[in-house]
């Protein structure tokens, strides 16, 4: 016999299916963009700057080399300095969500905190993409 | 002789054909439970154990989390 300590809250947070009635309520695994850039604290802004805006984002997530986040960097950090280091301009240490965590509960707290994006992660940290406000449901932020 | 896994444990388990088993509350198997699991709970496993599971297959049993 084999006891799978961690249990089902494991599960969902590395996004894996599961079943039963609540299995159909759209949550952040659904909805959450895995192909969001990352850069590292060391790198030049311009040159991460460069890359984000050629893969057609316009925020990008400071991760280590372990993959676990560190910081944010949204639209406006991105209009810093070119030569700063990320570290020197980046949000550091933004809410993370799990991906189990529903659509529509993510889609409160953004509208609330007036939040332009936010990550996902799994329980030890590490990225697994981000949630823009239209993937919840909601409209940009006026400027 | 119960052993401890880890996830990816459970899905090579999974594809070998293991058994999982939920042991919480019915109400909470009902909203959530890994693809395939059979709910015993804790309270009902000894007595329904050999009824419902296969000795001769792997058995994996998971809760909601270590608390």
């Amino acid at each position: 016999m084999y006891d799978y300590r961690t249990g089902i809250l494991d599960w969902k947070t590395a996004g894996l299916p599961v079943e039963g009635t609540n299995a159909q309520v759209p949550r952040l695994v659904d909805v959450v963009r895995r192909d969001v850039p990352t850069c590292s604290l060391g790198e030049r802004l311009g040159d991460v700057r460069d890359r984000v805006v050629a893969a057609g984002w316009d925020a990008c997530v400071v991760v280590s080399d372990g993959h676990v986040v560190l910081g944010l960097l949204r639209a406006r950090e991105l209009q810093a300095d070119p030569q700063q280091l990320v570290d020197q301009v980046m949000r550091p240490g933004p809410s993370t969500y799990r991906p189990f965590v529903p659509v529509a509960e993510l889609r409160g707290i953004m509208s609330d905190r007036n939040l332009e994006s936010s990550p996902v992660t799994t329980s030890d940290g590490k990225l697994v993409g981000l949630v823009r406000r239209q993937d919840v449901g909601l409209g940009t932020i006026d400027p | 002789m119960v052993r401890t896994i880890d996830r990816d444990e459970v899905r090579r388990l999974m594809e070998q054909g293991a058994q999982i088993v939920d042991v919480l509350p019915a109400r909470e198997y009902g909203e959530d439970h890994l693809p395939g699991a059979v709910n015993l709970p804790l309270r009902k496993i000894e007595a329904e154990a050999l009824r419902v599971l296969d000795p001769s297959r792997p058995v994996v049993v998971y809760c909601a989390d270590p608390g």
